[in-house]
């Protein structure tokens, strides 16, 4: 029963497209201009052609008989949607304003589906039906494929974040700065070793400053963190001073018998500066005249 | 079975790890090595591993070893060019090679050997010797 | 469907390690490991290689190379030698004081993603070792 359903509803939308495909293009376009146009974000002739361009490939579709979206002749249209969602989703359109894209279709389609003489209401209530789950499962494909994109962009973003929040400073010659900005798990411990031996071996770096202002609390996990990038800057030849240690670190690492082993520590960074400059045999010099 | 070539430069021995060793190449070296010390009574060794694309325990241990038995017969060792690839791999397995001086190439390494034959000690903080 | 690339080599000598090394760092490039994952792989791999040959009394190891879930590199080091007798000291890190003791595989197993091994005394060990992209 449903096969032979799905059937009248192929030819009957084979034969409306057909005949009318120009008629509902207008009608699919003017439902459209409300909400869902954004002809900020897209010019009016190119939506025109990819509306175009779906009912065409709708035709063909249909034409090949069968409503069943899975199927390999729904292939090309089912293409088109996902290449259209997704730059909709790279352009700012909302998921409400790229599926209603597709299901907007429905009301010229329905009309002209309707527009017939002799057609029992029965017969009538069928197609419609058909042709309600079949533009269904398109938007909603449309729908998923939006998604698809949104979250792939939101992942490439946490990466550059990622990069991006543990910058490597050059400080002076053979004194690198490596500050901290947030938590440190060991998912960004990787990042900031590779970060900071890439700059010691770019720089050629003797000192290097981790400075810890910016990382809000340091327990026994931060600190085995800290060790480690530490040991790896070493074992290239590189020393570490740690700076920012706030006082109520320096409590919590003695309350938690953290062994910092023979790290040196400085409050601030501009004192961790004055003593890389003194181990790379530099000075600083006063300019100003006696005090 | 090929050897490590050590070369000598003055007081120093200098040798270029370029293969990947297997354990008995490792250990002929650690061999080689110490006797060419006391043969020629070198104040310092010099190991460039910049070549070296895997550093695993043993051959970590044995760069301890080296230190270690170099320190013994009055001798400075550094290892220099650690590739940051086996330096974050060395850290996560957990090994710090205590003991062994590091520098990031030869110049860097030669110098140092250089200070601390000339009995300048830094103040490096370093869990060096 | 094959979605893998299987090879088996023999790890019976030394010198079978190096060779260990270098297949399997073929095989991380092939799979698109990074720079540092292909390090760390290579380098348990070196560790668990030497395991077989010494205490495993020489054994095999199989290479595979995944395409799903994702891409990534599965190990597995198989001998039938003499088995682990405590598995939990095992694994227990016996090296950062450089003592030379401890089969190393605490530290094999920070440096991939998934780490399971089977021991039975007397019969043997398999290791499985996986590093994703």
């Amino acid at each position: 029963m449903n096969e032979e359903r799905n059937k009248l509803g192929t030819n009957r939308v084979t034969e409306v497209l057909a005949n009318h495909e120009s008629s509902i293009l207008e009608q699919w376009l003017k439902e459209m201009s409300n909400a869902t146009k954004r002809s900020d974000l897209i010019k009016d002739a190119e939506l025109r052609s990819q509306c175009s361009r779906f009912l065409q490939l709708l035709r063909q579709a249909a034409e090949s008989g069968g409503f069943t979206p899975a199927d390999a002749a729904w292939t090309p249209i089912r293409e088109l949607l996902a290449e259209l969602s997704r730059s909709r989703a790279q352009l700012g359109f909302t998921p409400t304003e790229t599926a209603t894209f597709v299901l907007s279709v429905k009301k010229p389609l329905f009309e002209r589906l309707r527009n017939r003489p002799g057609l029992s209401a029965g017969d009538l209530a069928d197609e419609l039906w058909a042709v309600t789950e079949l533009v269904d499962s398109l938007g909603l494909y449309t729908a998923e494929m939006y998604l698809k994109t949104r979250e792939e962009i939101i992942r490439r973003q946490q990466e550059e974040m990622l990069e991006l929040s543990t910058p490597v400073v050059k400080l002076w010659d053979g004194i690198l700065a490596l500050p901290i900005i947030g938590t440190l798990d060991s998912a960004r411990t990787q990042v900031v070793m590779e970060s900071l031996l890439g700059g010691i071996v770019k720089t050629n770096s003797k000192v290097a400053i981790i400075d810890i202002t910016g990382v809000p609390t340091v327990d026994t996990l931060v600190a085995q963190h800290l060790l480690k990038t530490v040991t790896a800057a070493r074992l290239m030849g590189a020393d570490c001073i740690i700076s920012g240690v706030r006082p109520q670190i320096a409590q919590t690492i003695v309350h938690l018998g953290i062994n910092l082993m023979d790290v040196t520590t400085k409050a601030t960074l501009a004192d961790a500066f004055a003593l890389a400059l003194q181990r790379t045999g530099a000075g600083i010099a006063n300019a100003a005249k006696t005090r | 079975m090929e050897k490590i070539p050590i070369l000598r430069m003055g007081n120093f021995l200098l040798v270029t790890i370029q293969v990947d060793m297997h354990d008995r190449l490792a250990m002929a070296l650690q061999e080689d090595l110490t006797n060419r010390i006391s043969e020629t009574a070198a104040r310092g060794v010099l190991i460039d591993i910049s070549s070296l694309e895997i550093v695993d325990s043993f051959i970590g241990r044995m760069l301890g070893n080296i230190a270690a038995m170099s320190r013994v017969l009055d001798a400075q060792t550094v290892v220099v060019g650690m590739q940051p690839a086996v330096a974050i791999t060395l850290v996560e397995l957990g090994m710090s090679l205590p003991g062994v001086r590091t520098a990031l190439n030869v110049d860097s390494g030669m110098e140092l050997l250089q200070e601390s034959v000339n009995g300048i000690h830094k103040a490096t903080g370093h869990a060096g010797n | 469907m094959p979605a893998t690339e299987i090879d088996t080599i023999p790890v019976v000598s030394e010198s079978d390690v190096v060779v260990v090394r270098r297949r399997v760092r073929e095989a991380a490039i092939q799979a698109g490991l990074s720079l540092v994952d292909q390090t760390k792989l290579v380098t348990a791999a070196s560790e668990l290689g030497r395991n077989t040959v010494i205490y495993g009394g020489g054994g095999s190891l199989q290479l595979e190379i995944l395409t799903s879930p994702r891409h990534g590199v599965r190990l597995t080091f198989t001998d039938n030698g003499p088995g682990i007798p405590d598995i939990e000291l095992a694994l227990r890190d016996g090296f950062t004081t450089g003592s030379g003791l401890g089969l190393g595989l605490g530290g094999a197993k920070r440096l991939v993603n998934e780490f399971q091994i089977d021991s039975v005394l007397g019969r043997g060990t398999k290791i499985v070792l996986t590093r994703w992209k």
